[in-house]
């Protein structure tokens, strides 16, 4: 229990210090931001139900008023604007990444935390995500896929990155990936 | 960095309660989404400003750098709904959007993290009488404010130590190191915990 809520915990600070990493900017102009690095890993380290948990705690905390989004964003407000569809999905895209790593035993960690990213962090993600940008800005649901395209080469990168990364934990610390365990 | 984006200047709304503050917001967003008038969403908009105003100068330019991260939406149906040749409904869009999103940040700005925990603890009151215990759910909260500066800090060391040793950015390759002092901090904390006699 004690070391369930540590880690639950420490996951949601993580989400909260990857958002300080300044943002890079890709070749044609998009901004990338480590944050949704962060949900990737909660899915596929800590696992499908302490991974959404992780995530939903941070989003407590930004809802009670903490600036821990990218850029310093926070509050009440987060969750009326356009993004709040990637806001809600974050919890859900945690939750399946970590489904998905649970399950699928037989291919190599890095391949399947890396799908299982892509799978939660992109498809499942950009599917609330698209939902809320076409409820807030009044647009179609393809309209509003339009205008996040651009940030799906980012999202692919970190999915890969979050794969990679869960791999290496997994040799340095076997004993708190927890969607292996 | 972990201070919250209430507001320092002290104002009246300060002192309302903050569950009337969110329930008040949430009807006001439910109507601001309900209305279709353009003449209505103009007048809700000026009042939203107004409000920002009353406060003073330094908490309304406080508030428009809150809004000003809504720039490059409001761009973009701008842009469509001249294209589209709709300015009526371009112009409902845009002023909901920045009422919502004002309301809601101004109830931010007026509501200090422990009023807004408290709700938390009210609202999680009818768990703990079916015998859910929720102090899970405050340690979890205290443990990221504590440690979220605590992880920031420590990823600015890796890659200050990283840029002392290349000539090249740290970027990505550090957050490898950065999750394992994480994990490690979680299984120190949870020995700390149960030290201290559990949840």
């Amino acid at each position: 229990m004690e070391r369930n809520i540590a880690l639950i915990a420490l996951f949601a600070a993580l989400i909260a210090a990857l958002g300080l990493i300044p943002k890079i900017t890709l070749g044609f102009g998009v901004p990338v931001t480590a944050q949704s690095l962060g949900v990737m890993m909660c899915g596929t380290v800590l696992g499908a139900r302490r991974g959404a948990l992780a995530v939903l705690l941070f989003l407590l905390l930004v809802a009670l008023g903490l600036p821990l989004l990218a850029g310093g964003r926070g509050g009440l407000g987060v969750f009326t604007s356009p993004s709040v569809g990637f806001i809600i999905g974050f919890p859900i895209a945690a939750f399946v990444t970590g489904w998905v790593v649970e399950r699928w035993r037989s291919a190599p960690l890095t391949l399947v935390a890396g799908l299982a990213s892509m799978f939660g962090g992109i498809v499942v993600l950009y599917a609330f995500g698209i939902l809320g940008l076409a409820l807030v800005l009044g647009k179609t649901p393809i309209e509003a896929a339009l205008l996040v395209t651009a940030f799906i080469p980012g999202d692919i990168l970190k999915a890969a990155i979050a794969g990679m990364l869960t791999a290496a934990l997994a040799k340095a610390r076997p004993d708190s990936v927890l969607s292996r365990a | 960095m972990m201070i919250s984006l209430t507001s320092p200047i002290e104002t009246r709304a300060h002192r309302w309660p903050a569950g009337v503050k969110l329930l008040a917001l949430c009807g006001a967003t439910m109507g601001l989404f309900a209305i279709q008038i353009p003449v209505v969403h103009l007048l809700v908009f000026g009042c939203v400003l107004g409000l920002y105003v009353l406060p003073g100068y330094v908490f309304f330019c406080a508030g428009l750098r809150q809004l000003k991260v809504l720039w490059p939406f409001l761009a973009i149906i701008v842009i469509w709904h001249v294209f589209t040749n709709t300015p009526m409904v371009g112009t409902v869009i845009a002023l909901r959007l920045l009422s919502a999103v004002g309301l809601a940040n101004l109830v931010t700005m007026t509501t200090r993290l422990a009023d807004m925990i408290a709700v938390v603890t009210w609202l999680t009151a009818p768990l703990r009488r079916i015998g859910i215990a929720t102090r899970p759910l405050e340690i979890g909260i205290a443990l990221v404010v504590r440690f979220t500066p605590a992880l920031a800090d420590k990823g600015s060391a890796l890659s200050q130590s990283w840029r002392a040793r290349s000539p090249r950015r740290a970027n990505w390759r550090v957050i490898l190191p950065f999750t394992i002092l994480a994990l490690d901090d979680a299984e120190h904390v949870a020995d700390a915990i149960k030290a201290r006699g559990g949840l």
